[in-house]
């Protein structure tokens, strides 16, 4: 039965997926787009991967697909051109990408038996870290590494978004209230915005024992900043208050500066001293969740567009 | 691991793979270039639905897959974002420089008034 059910989703995610590449209209595919990150949030839920679910859902369809649909708008408005149809000999890459998915199909199934499994390991060395969820302790102890770059390049990512903004515009604030913001969006943005929170901070908590964390956490907070932002309730901040910037680099700072800690009093750079990983790990996480939806939020915001107050 | 599981990892492996190919058909092929971003994150998605059958048939100790995997593919998916996020800010000072959303070769020089209304 629940073969079926996986079969249906798979034969969705694909549809979904063809329609963005031919349909002919760019709105519909960045809607089918959002529908797709769904979908993928409930493949991961069966592929019982629940943190992956969130994130998916929460990263991959909400804030990627705001981010399409305004730059959709902005295109439409922007490029009056028709478009263009695919080239006549677009046979050529279609058999080139039909060759890869043979490929990897091929790799899928010829998968040694038994599966390689880290599994052990993380479950083996978890009482050290003082977390439940494997998961959260992979990302924030055995491979905090990854996470910490991650956070810089999201920092590295927002300085290059920044910098696209024009020079008189540079250090102001990215305009996204629109010109006539209906009453619904309003009364939403005052309603759902203190339920984001406390569901963002619940996230924060439980994910040292289930599945959540900092990545989901700081997505909702991000969501609910851009919902405020966009009724207008809020001017969006200007991007050279320093207090922002402080914001935005304290949680990789601080990441790096336990890192560094751990070279004096544990066993290397990233490492903690097992007495306190726990609450060491929740700091980080709560640095980070702030920081990560601060900077989700003025990623989707995009360059600045406004000239900054004198 | 019972037989439905891993006929249901497999599924979803096969289901990446099939994403993976559209993706980058999409990527390659497609004449507009928001349209290729769409194309790139369908490309992810199915490069990570791979990762995730892989993590599955790593069930073991009680948990539902292997969690290496799973934290890379969270991982990958804030990266995801931020490279999307980049890549359209990019692409939207090329729409207001030049007026057009697309790299086709025959597009008109940049026009003086765009490039004015911009400045």
């Amino acid at each position: 039965m629940s073969l079926v059910f996986d079969i249906a989703l798979v034969s969705g995610l694909i549809a979904l997926a063809l329609h963005v590449v031919v349909g002919r209209d760019g709105k519909g595919a960045i809607v089918a787009f959002i529908a797709f990150g769904l979908l993928l949030g409930l493949a991961w839920v069966r592929l019982a991967a629940i943190d992956v679910a969130l994130t998916e859902a929460a990263i991959g369809g909400g804030l990627t697909g705001m981010l399409l649909l305004k730059a959709q708008a902005h295109l439409a408005s922007r490029a009056s051109r028709a478009t263009p149809a695919f080239e006549r000999n677009w046979h050529v890459p279609a058999l080139f990408c039909g060759a890869v998915t043979l490929g990897l199909g091929y790799a899928v199934l010829s998968f040694p038996h038994p599966a390689p499994s880290l599994a052990r390991e993380a479950v083996a060395a978890i009482d050290a870290t003082g977390l439940g969820n494997p998961v959260t302790a992979v990302l924030l102890a055995y491979r905090a590494i990854d996470t910490l770059l991650e956070k810089i390049v999201l920092i590295l990512a927002l300085i290059g978004v920044w910098s696209l903004s024009t020079d008189n515009a540079w250090g102001g604030a990215s305009y996204l209230r629109p010109a006539m913001v209906p009453e619904p969006l309003i009364f939403l943005a005052r309603v759902l915005p203190p339920f984001g929170v406390l569901i963002a901070v619940y996230q924060v908590w439980v994910g040292a024992d289930a599945p959540g964390g900092t990545f989901q956490a700081g997505t909702i907070l991000a969501a609910m900043w851009l919902l405020v932002l966009l009724a207008g309730l809020r001017a969006a901040p200007e991007t050279r208050l320093p207090t922002l910037r402080m914001m935005l680099a304290a949680g990789p700072a601080l990441f790096i500066l336990v890192g560094l800690m751990g070279v004096a009093v544990a066993e290397g750079f990233l490492s903690y001293p097992p007495a306190i990983a726990k609450p060491l790990i929740v700091v980080i996480e709560v640095a980070l969740t702030l920081a990560v939806g601060g900077t989700l939020a003025l990623l989707v915001s995009g360059p600045p567009d406004r000239a900054p107050k004198p | 691991m019972s037989a439905i599981a891993l006929t249901s990892a497999s599924l979803f492996g096969l289901c990446g793979s099939a994403l993976v190919g559209i993706g980058l058909f999409c990527v390659i092929a497609h004449p507009e270039l928001l349209r290729r971003l769409v194309g790139f994150n369908i490309l992810g998605a199915g490069i990570f639905l791979v990762f995730g059958a892989v993590s599955r048939r790593g069930a073991a100790m009680g948990l539902g897959g292997d969690p290496v995997p799973q934290a890379m593919v969270i991982t990958g998916v804030v990266v995801a974002f931020a490279a999307t996020a980049l890549a359209i800010a990019l692409l939207r000072r090329l729409a207001s420089l030049t007026g057009t959303a697309t790299l086709d070769p025959t597009s008109p020089e940049p026009s003086e008034t765009a490039a004015r209304s911009e400045a």
